[in-house]
């Protein structure tokens, strides 16, 4: 248990480390409990603008460029983060055949009206939606998040749920290594449906470790006084000029929203 | 603090303790132990002979079983569980289990600020812990990115921050290449803390203790030094406790007390 601890963080890294990009910018330097609220409001103002203010959607998008720009994040790395969106938009792809309503003709195919603005509205709020929590999680450290969502008064269970996860990802991502390892050295090599079962006992075996460790981490906890709830070591605070800094972008976006509705 | 430890009283007391688990399989069977203050003590015995139930029981994780453990005057019970847990300070043996905070200086910052301390003088704290082991330059890293031999002495670092009676050591040679078991051995000898040290590794046993006992089917069956302990082939064989090859403990000098 452990013993190839020393090595173990050369390779590791996690896929949850890479969301961040290290700066100094305005940005960066906000407190995360104002990133997180202003993510949050903005978000709620791209859903809740009519699909077919289609021109709001336009600045929206400028406004997060602008966002951008300001926390120094190349457009690059934001698109090739986009990516993970695929498989929403090919849900969205879907929607123009198989809605209901009037039809017209595009390029010879004969599609749903309403679909396609049904398309069109998951695909943009989604991306817009998608692209905010990218800037996010590039802006602001795991760690920092973890703080904000605290600040901002997430059950404390939670918080401590995602924290232990963000410390023992890359322990049992070790701890799975290892089992492959083990077993490719014995001649294993996963093969098609029949190898399945080995898999699983290996899955399953490494839910019962994680559990076993659970139990031995918790009596390190109690042993340390620890009587349900996690003291506040880090305590993040803001100020009223970096609210307003952060609450420029949800309310620009809020004007963006109404002019929407009013047009 | 509820209450201060008492200084003419012994840092850790056990009489009588006897111990079943609910399964029936009975671990302890009436076990007397007296730890003076400052004294670096190894508990030493085979697998299974129920050092770990008797560790677990020092700081109430374990307890309703017969006999009673008083750490610095205060008996172990429900009454003052917390002020047991600062008194008792207990490094298991894999670090991942005992640092389970995102950053080291977290970790190291979670029993006092349980005990409620805060501010200025948590980080205080935190600081002197981790300068006790040598590891005040990695306080922002996280856990899983030092080596073995570094989160044990951040371990070490955690249960110091709660200023404890009594250090207890699980095993702490465990897993270390040479040159960290020799870091942590220096370390746990310039602490003045009381040391409670299991363990199978005998000669660090010999190195760092000047006194062992030997807990043995649930009871204590060999009370001295470590020296005379580990000389007596008999008492070694039945309850197979084994020097390394080409290892004689007549040719090391003795641990000092209090060093």
């Amino acid at each position: 248990m452990g013993a190839a601890g020393g090595t173990g963080h050369a390779s590791g890294g996690g896929a949850v480390h890479r969301l961040y990009r290290a700066g100094g910018s305005a940005v960066h330097a906000l407190p995360p409990q104002c990133k997180i609220a202003a993510v949050f409001g903005f978000v709620l103002a791209v859903v809740a603008t009519p699909r077919e203010a289609v021109w709001a959607f336009g600045l929206y998008a400028l406004l997060l460029a602008a966002v951008a720009a300001a926390a120094r994040i190349p457009a690059l790395f934001l698109l090739r983060r986009l990516l993970i969106e695929i498989p929403f938009v090919a849900f969205a792809l879907l929607m123009p055949f198989v809605a209901e309503g009037e039809r017209v003709r595009v390029l010879g195919l004969s599609l749903s009206e309403s679909g396609l603005w049904g398309a069109w509205n998951i695909l943009a709020k989604g991306t817009l939606g998608v692209a905010a929590s990218v800037l996010l999680a590039a802006s602001t450290e795991l760690r920092a998040l973890l703080l904000g969502l605290q600040r901002l008064r997430m059950p404390s269970l939670l918080v401590q749920i995602a924290s232990f996860m963000i410390r023992y990802g890359d322990v049992i991502g070790d701890e799975m290594r290892r089992m492959r390892i083990a077993r490719e050295s014995r001649g294993f090599t996963a093969r098609g449906v029949r190898h399945w079962g080995v898999l699983a006992k290996s899955a399953g075996a490494l839910f019962i470790r994680s559990y076993e460790r659970g139990e031995r981490v918790h009596l390190a906890m109690l042993s340390r006084g620890y009587t349900g709830t996690m003291p506040v070591i880090d305590d993040v605070t803001a100020t009223r000029a970096q609210w307003a800094y952060a609450a420029a972008l949800p309310l620009t976006a809020l004007a963006v929203c109404l002019t929407g509705w009013t047009l | 603090m509820p209450t201060a430890p008492d200084p003419t009283a012994p840092s850790l007391q056990v009489s009588g303790l006897a111990y079943a688990y609910p399964d029936g399989h009975q671990a302890l069977f009436g076990v007397d132990l007296t730890i003076a203050r400052g004294e670096r003590v190894a508990l030493l015995g085979p697998n299974g002979a129920g050092k770990t139930t008797l560790v677990l029981h020092l700081n109430g994780i374990l307890g309703g079983g017969a006999g009673t453990v008083e750490v610095a005057g205060l008996p172990v019970g429900k009454r003052h569980l917390a002020e047991i847990r600062r008194r008792v300070g207990i490094v298991f043996q894999d670090p991942d289990d005992q640092l389970f905070m995102p950053t080291v200086r977290e970790d190291v910052a979670f029993g006092p600020a349980t005990a409620g301390l805060r501010g200025a003088e948590l980080e205080a704290r935190v600081t002197r812990a981790l300068e006790r082991v040598g590891m005040a330059e990695f306080a922002d890293r996280p856990p899983h990115h030092l080596s073995f031999g570094q989160r044990r002495r951040v371990a070490v670092a955690t249960v110091l921050a709660m200023e404890p009676e009594i250090l207890v050591l699980d095993e702490p040679s465990s897993n270390l290449d040479p040159a960290s078991r020799r870091e942590l051995a220096d370390i746990l000898r310039s602490l003045d803390v009381t040391v409670l040290m299991v363990t199978h590794d005998l000669p660090y046993a010999l190195e760092l203790c000047p006194r062992s006992v030997v807990l043995s089917g649930g009871v204590i069956t060999a009370d001295g030094t470590t020296r005379e302990l580990l000389c007596d082939e008999r008492l070694m064989r039945e309850h197979r406790l084994e020097l390394p090859y080409g290892f004689d403990p007549r040719s090391v000098p003795a641990p000092v007390a209090g060093g």
